[in-house]
C-alpha cells in the first residue's frame, strides 16, 4: 500500500483522490512505523520550505524519509515535497533539506539576463521535455502539466534531472535517483499526463514486488 | 514556454451555477460538478468558482460542491465568494480547492492576504479586484461587495499593495466591460499587469475568441476568465484555444 506522509503541510485531499481514481489504495499517516512498512512513500507538501523541514525536522519525519529511502522502496516528493528532497534552500533563510539528491533550491530571478521582467511564481501549464529514459516515464509522450512554484532546484548534477521545462531558465521537472522520484509540479492536476505520471509511480511497486 | 490559460467561472449559487448579467440579472446555467467536468473535456487549463450565496446554508452547500469538485477533476480550481477569515480558506483548501480568492475581505482587512500566504503559501491566494473607471479619479476605482459598494482605493496601488502582501495571482475584473461582450478592458488590464510582478487574470467582457487574444497580446494578460459565452456555447474553450493559437498565444 501507498504511504501519504501527513505533516500538515500537504494538499493531501487532491493527492488521495488522484490515487482512488487510479483505484491504488493508500493511507495517510504521521507514524513512523506505519510509514516505514508502506511499499512505496508520497511527501506532499504546499507552503514553505523552512516550515516544512521545521515539522519534518521537529517530529521525526525528516529521519522516517531518509531511512524509507535506505530501504530502496519508491519514495516520491511532490511540489514543495520535491524541493525538501534536495540539499539546501535559500526560502525565508538558508535552510537545509533532506538531502537525497544533489541540488539547491533558489528562487526564480524575476528577470532575464537580457533585463526583462517576468512573473514569479511560475503559474500555469508548461510543458514537459523529457531529458532521459525512466520508467517513471515509461510509455509517455511530452505534453503539458500544471506548475506553481516561487522557488526551483539548480543542480549541476545533470543525471538526476529525467524532465524539465524552461521558464527563462531550466526548470527540474521530474528528478530522480534510484528509487527516489520528485516532481515541480502537481500530477495530481496536470490533467492526463499528470495521472499517467502517478500511476507510473504506483507501479515501480509493482515491478519491485515481481523483482523481489 | 509558459502557456496563457483559459478559465471558465462559475457563479454558485447555493450548488447551482448562475450567471450575472452587470452582476444583477441571473440566470441557471447549470450543475457545477456537470459543468466542471464538461470543460475540463474541452480543455479548459482552471476552474473559478464564485460562491454568490447569500445564506449560510449555501456555504455550506459549497465545501460540498467543493470536494466533490476536486474528487471527479485533475485540473486545477480556485474558490472564491463569502471567505472573509483564515477558517474560512481553511475549510475550502482542505476540502481540495487549490485557491482561495478574496475580495471585499481582503479590502476590509489587508492583513487577511499576508496571513492566508504565510499559512497556505502565496500560491494559495489570489486577490479578486473589481474595477470601474473614475473620471474623477482618473483612473480605476475599486469596488466591492459584487461591485456595489464603491472603496477610496485606486485599482493599480490596491494590485501593488496585495501583490506586496503575498498575494499569488490578481483576478481583475472590469465592471465596465462585465457583461457586455464587447471585450476584455485591455487598458486597464495591461496597466494592472505591468505594475505587478505576479499572474493576471482578466476578467469581464468576453464576447469572442479574438477578445481573448486581444486580452493575451495587447493586455499582457497571464490568463483570461469568461462564463456566459461558454456557458451558453457561444463558443468553446477549444474553440477559443485554436483560433488564438493562430495569433500566436501558446496554449496547451
Amino acid at each position: 500500500m501507498i504511504g501519504i506522509i501527513d505533516y500538515g503541510m500537504g494538499n493531501l485531499f487532491s493527492v488521495s483522490k488522484a490515487l482512488e481514481r487510479l483505484e491504488v489504495p493508500y493511507f495517510l499517516s504521521e507514524n513512523k512505523l506505519e510509514l516505514l512498512e508502506a511499499d512505496a512513500l508520497i511527501l506532499p507538501g504546499v507552503g514553505s520550505f523552512k516550515d516544512a523541514m521545521g515539522i519534518l525536522n521537529s517530529t521525526g519525519l525528516a529521519n522516517l524519509v531518509k531511512e524509507f529511502a535506505d530501504t530502496g522502496k519508491p519514495l516520491l516528493g511532490i511540489c514543495l515535497g520535491m524541493q525538501l528532497l534536495f540539499e539546501s534552500s535559500e526560502e525565508n533563510g538558508l535552510t537545509e533539506g533532506l538531502q537525497l539528491l544533489p541540488g539547491h533550491v533558489r528562487r526564480f530571478p524575476g528577470t532575464t539576463p537580457e533585463g526583462e521582467t517576468y512573473k514569479v511564481p511560475h503559474m500555469g501549464w508548461n510543458r514537459l521535455e523529457f531529458l532521459q529514459g525512466s520508467p517513471i516515464l515509461k510509455g509517455l509522450a511530452e505534453d503539458y502539466v500544471y506548475f506553481v512554484h516561487s522557488y526551483f532546484v539548480d543542480t549541476d548534477e545533470n543525471e538526476v534531472v529525467i524532465s524539465q521545462t524552461s521558464y527563462d531558465v531550466e526548470v527540474p521537472a521530474v528528478v530522480g535517483r534510484g528509487n527516489v522520484f520528485g516532481m515541480q509540479f502537481h500530477p495530481e492536476k496536470s490533467s492526463s499526463l499528470g495521472m499517467a505520471l502517478l500511476r507510473n509511480f504506483t507501479e515501480l511497486v509493482g515491478e519491485r514486488m515481481s523483482v523481489k | 514556454m509558459l502557456t496563457k490559460r483559459i478559465i471558465p467561472c462559475l457563479d454558485v449559487k447555493d450548488g447551482r451555477v448562475v450567471k450575472g448579467v452587470q452582476f444583477v440579472q441571473l440566470r441557471d446555467a447549470g450543475d457545477p460538478v456537470e459543468l466542471a467536468r464538461f470543460y475540463d473535456g474541452q480543455g479548459a487549463d482552471e476552474l473559478v468558482f464564485l460562491d454568490i450565496s447569500a445564506s449560510h446554508e449555501g456555504r455550506k452547500t459549497m465545501v460540498e460542491v467543493v470536494k466533490a469538485v476536486a474528487s471527479e477533476l485533475a485540473i486545477p480550481f480556485t474558490v472564491g465568494g463569502g471567505i472573509n477569515a483564515l477558517d474560512d480558506m481553511k475549510r475550502i483548501l482542505r476540502a481540495g480547492a487549490d485557491k482561495v480568492s478574496l475580495n471585499t475581505a481582503a479590502v476590509n482587512n489587508p492583513d487577511l492576504i499576508t496571513e492566508g500566504a504565510n499559512f497556505f503559501g502565496s500560491q494559495c491566494i489570489v486577490v479578486a479586484i473589481d474595477a470601474k473607471y473614475d473620471e474623477e479619479l482618473g483612473s480605476w476605482r475599486v469596488y466591492t461587495h459584487g461591485g456595489r459598494t464603491p472603496t477610496d482605493l485606486e485599482v493599480i496601488t490596491w494590485a501593488r499593495e496585495a501583490a506586496e502582501r503575498g498575494a499569488g495571482e490578481i483576478l481583475l475584473t472590469s465592471m465596465d466591460s462585465d457583461g457586455e461582450k464587447k471585450g476584455f478592458d485591455i487598458k486597464l488590464t495591461k496597466a494592472v499587469s505591468e505594475a505587478v510582478s505576479i499572474p493576471v487574470i482578466a476578467s469581464g467582457g468576453a464576447g469572442n475568441a479574438d477578445h481573448f487574444a486581444e486580452a493575451f497580446v495587447d493586455g499582457k494578460a497571464d490568463a483570461a476568465l469568461a462564463a456566459s459565452i461558454f456557458h451558453y456555447k457561444e463558443t468553446s474553450v477549444a474553440e477559443v484555444k485554436s483560433f488564438i493559437k493562430e495569433k500566436g498565444v501558446v496554449v496547451r
